[in-house]
């Protein structure tokens, strides 16, 4: 048995201690905001925040998370998130949009460290999110804006 | 992708039959989803139906959209389209996907419910537009009817009726408006009168995207119970299951079955991991001797002998060869260009529930009838019981257009495997693991040309010979009719054989080598080569000849204005004549794909470890209307990342038959850093709206290129460029 507060809830799960989070997510929890797109940690669509750490949940194992906190995009809700959630709206940041529940989760821990951050900060913060509709021009101006936003 | 049959369509009617049939198997003339009214038959309730515009008591406007949106944005497009006609409120416009069901919901360009070669909104810019415009007559008469006066007294405005000092909503006048007789004939809005088609609109679903909102995705479906299934493959294409010792597998706690089908080993499991894992533990040998054992390096040896050989003709005109003896200059040229996986974001799934009477699917079906028909062969059911659900695709890029409903066949055989076991239906999710699509073939085929251009004595283009090798992603699939000519398979040769390049001297022939590698079609299909080709040699002619290769390629666009257009004005934007920064070096490439003219202008420098750094694309497009300019710029945007990526690193190889990638560690897409800055400007236009999925992708290739000649004198020709330390 496994317990961890997850969204700011007490979950206990038991499972498989080997079975990664992102499974336990989906599809034991239902939780399906938190996707699969490599399972070995290389695209990042996975991304969720493990005590304020954006952490590959395809690679972490539900055995070695008692008593930790996981944020997943349902439950983000941070000042950050919210505004990378604005800034992602208001420019139109998302394609196909499958990948982007893992950008907003690297990019809110960014700005969560950064407030300010420049484009290689970006750079070095978001090169593991891999976005095959390329919409990353509008993910670095959008990261951008949402600064401003918290700076306002 | 499927834009050729734009043009077989207006040619002779035989091209037709070969979906007729498929589809007439299937449909026997059943009007499919008879939950789907004709117009104006309204249902129960409040509520206005009709095939592509629902208006509800709650005052939502649904718009039944029959495209696939996997990113593209279609579903606003065609929003956009309906809410334009009706003056509606953007904020109760809403999308569905359509049913399956090709007599209402057909792509006009295909004669089948299906999305692909950029046609979405190109095939449905008057069918929407006049369903809007429909659904507004009919609110107007009923509020004529409820109100008194006549119907000429009747305005909307943003989502209000009103006139002789009534108003209503539309949902308040919803139930009666569906009681009205469909009108035969409306009159569409003129240009000027648009309010909504031109300007930049935000996408329907897209604060859903940002929240990990529940059920979009094929992916995210979850009928109750739902159990997970995952299937071994042939590790070589063509190979099958001689025996297998599934014990292990058996033995790992939540598998519920492990079953045979004719793809495969499927183990079936409480949940995906354990589905996976569980495979790992199969036991199989394979039988190889259908299957295809050669390696790349065979192929190409293959391949490479064949450039040397005449191949069917494609495009004869005039007399190259002659030309070509009489040249000032002859440039000569071969180029390669890899086996490339599509691997969008959201990997393969359907979700299958079959009771042995019906079937019911759940998956970002991009072909309807096609998956709707294999589905009924399969399961030899009729039809009217086979539902398919489409929900939104996490990326395509043509990997979920297959002519042989690949996955929906296989989803088919594990429901009736499953049903013939088990004697009750069950929910089953198929998913691929990335190793699942990143070996699993349908890959833009590997390509070789070889092209020989002459020059005269002013430096002009006196001749050009071309020779394509590459397997024909048509030859053999239900779309053969349509794009096999004499053996020539345009999807080959298109972006080469139609250049409107004034060459009056040319030939074009092509090999269609038989491969056990399934191939598909790749945002942009053959124009992802041809291009390349086409836009490099032109640039290599200009430096030859001693002329601008902007100037070069203008003088040879003399029957193209469209072409020379975006050319003229993505070279003014970019400030092409004059001298780029310390260290930075341009390239131009200009191509016409899915009936969309684009030039794009590359600035890049070279990175200290000898690498190419692409800083910023200057891009030009004529696609007619303009219909969301803001989602236009984001498909240019996306269309040349996806093409720069291709270019760069990604290439599949196989050793002995067997595919050498697994995953994104080793099929390396583009990443943040390697994106360049974009800059797009449209031209604004009153032509038909054309394609604009695809079209950005083309030009990338070649304007990265010649910009790499410009700062290195090395001309890359075998892709991708991270064979040669450039990537």
């Amino acid at each position: 048995m496994v317990t961890f507060t997850l969204n700011g809830e007490t979950k206990s799960v038991d499972l498989n201690p080997d079975m990664p989070l992102l499974w336990v997510l989906r599809d034991e929890l239902k939780m399906t905001g938190t996707k699969f797109g490599c399972g070995v940690a290389s695209c990042g669509a996975c991304t969720v925040h493990i005590d304020g750490e954006p952490t590959r949940s395809c690679q972490t194992a539900v055995g070695d998370l008692d008593g930790a906190v996981i944020t997943t995009i349902e439950g983000v809700e941070t000042r950050e998130a919210s505004a990378i959630q604005a800034a992602w709206v208001e420019l139109q940041v998302p394609q196909c949009g499958y990948c982007q529940s893992g950008q907003i989760m690297s990019a809110s821990a960014l700005l969560a460290e950064t407030p300010k951050p420049t484009d290689e900060d970006i750079d070095y913060a978001m090169e593991g999110n891999i976005c095959r509709c390329a919409s990353y021009s509008r993910i670095r101006k959008a990261i951008h804006r949402a600064a401003e936003i918290l700076e306002a | 992708m499927l834009h050729y049959l734009d043009k077989a369509l207006t040619a002779p009617k035989p091209t037709r039959r070969s979906f007729l049939k498929i589809s007439a198997g299937a449909l026997g003339g059943l009007l499919i989803g008879g939950a789907i009214p004709l117009p104006g038959q309204a249902a129960e309730g409040e509520t206005l139906i009709t095939p592509f515009v629902q208006i509800t008591p709650d005052n939502r406007v649904i718009v039944i959209s029959k495209h696939l949106d996997k990113g593209q944005g279609t579903a606003t497009g065609l929003a956009t389209l309906v809410a334009e006609e009706l003056d509606a409120a953007l904020e109760q416009m809403a999308v569905e996907f359509a049913p399956s069901n090709p007599q209402v919901y057909a792509n006009t360009l295909f004669g089948i419910q299906g999305t692909g070669g950029s046609t979405g909104i190109a095939n449905s810019f008057d069918q929407y537009r006049q369903a809007g415009a429909t659904a507004r007559a009919m609110l107007v008469q009923a509020a004529a009817e409820a109100w008194g006066i006549p119907a000429d007294q009747i305005s909307i405005a943003n989502g209000m009726l009103s006139g002789g000092g009534n108003s209503a909503s539309f949902g308040e006048m919803a139930g009666a408006a569906g009681a009205q007789a469909v009108p035969e004939a409306v009159t569409l809005k003129t240009p000027e009168q648009w309010v909504y088609i031109g300007k930049d609109m935000p996408r329907i679903e897209l604060p859903l995207k940002t929240r990990g909102s529940v059920g979009l995705y094929g992916m995210d479906a979850q009928p109750d119970n739902v159990l997970m299934a995952a299937t071994a493959r042939p590790p070589k294409f063509g190979a099958t299951v001689k025996s297998v010792d599934a014990a292990e597998a058996f033995d790992m706690p939540g598998v519920r079955d492990v079953l045979q089908i004719p793809q495969g080993v499927v183990v079936v499991a409480d949940n995906t991991w354990t589905a996976m894992q569980a495979r790992d533990l199969l036991s199989i040998e394979w039988d190889e001797i259908t299957a295809e054992t050669r390696g790349t390096d065979a192929l190409m040896a293959e391949y490479t002998a064949l450039l040397d050989q005449p191949g069917l003709p494609s495009v004869t005109r005039g007399d190259a060869p002659m030309k070509m003896a009489a040249a000032e200059q002859v440039i000569e040229a071969d180029y390669s260009f890899p086996y490339l996986a599509h691997a969008p974001m959201e990997p393969l799934n359907v979700t299958v529930l079959y009771d042995g009477d019906s079937v019911a699917f759940w998956t970002g079906s991009q072909l309807q009838t096609l998956d709707h028909g294999t589905a009924a062969a399969v399961l030899g059911l009729p039809m009217e019981k086979i539902a398919i659900h489409t929900l939104w695709g996490g990326g395509s890029f043509g990997r979920r257009a297959t002519p042989d409903s690949h996955l929906v066949a296989e989803a088919s055989m594990i429901g009736k495997a499953w049903l013939d076991k088990h004697g009750s239906a069950q929910p089953i999710k198929l998913v691929y693991s990335r190793e699942d699509d990143i070996k699993g073939g349908y890959y833009r085929p590997l390509t070789l040309h070889r092209v020989r251009a002459g020059l005269d004595a002013e430096g002009n283009i006196s001749g050009w010979n071309h020779r394509v090798v590459g397997q024909g992603i048509m030859i053999g699939t239900p779309f053969a009719e349509f794009t096999v000519r004499d053996g020539v398979d345009h999807s080959s040769v298109e972006g080469a054989a139609d250049t409107t390049y004034d060459l009056p001297d040319m030939a074009v022939d092509v090999h269609h080598p038989e491969v056990g590698v399934p191939v598909l079609w790749w945002r942009s299909v053959g124009h992802t080569h041809t291009a390349y080709v086409m836009e490099t040699m032109m640039d290599e002619l200009a430096i030859a000849a001693g002329r601008d290769p902007v100037e070069f390629r203008l003088a040879h666009l003399q029957n193209d204005p469209r072409l020379a257009g975006v050319l003229r004005l993505a070279a003014e934007k970019a400030a092409w004549d004059t001298a780029p920064a310390e260290g930075i070096h341009r390239g131009v490439a200009v191509h016409k794909s899915f009936n969309s003219y684009v030039a794009e202008v590359a600035e890049i420098s070279i990175r200290d470890d000898g690498t190419v750094k692409v800083h910023k694309v200057t891009c030009a497009v004529d696609c007619g209307v303009p219909v969301n300019p803001d989602n236009i710029r984001a498909q240019i945007e996306g269309g040349l990342g996806y093409g720069l990526s291709g270019i760069l690193r990604e290439e599949i190889t196989m050793t002995d038959g067997e595919v050498d990638q697994y995953n994104y560690p080793d099929y390396t897409p583009l990443r943040i850093v390697d994106m360049p800055q974009v800059e797009v400007h449209i031209i604004p236009s009153t032509e038909a709206p054309t394609g604009i999925g695809e079209p950005g992708t083309p030009p990338i290739g070649p304007s990265v290129a010649n910009a790499v000649f410009q700062a290195t004198g090395q001309r890359v020709r075998a892709l991708p460029f991270s064979k040669h330390g450039l990537a």
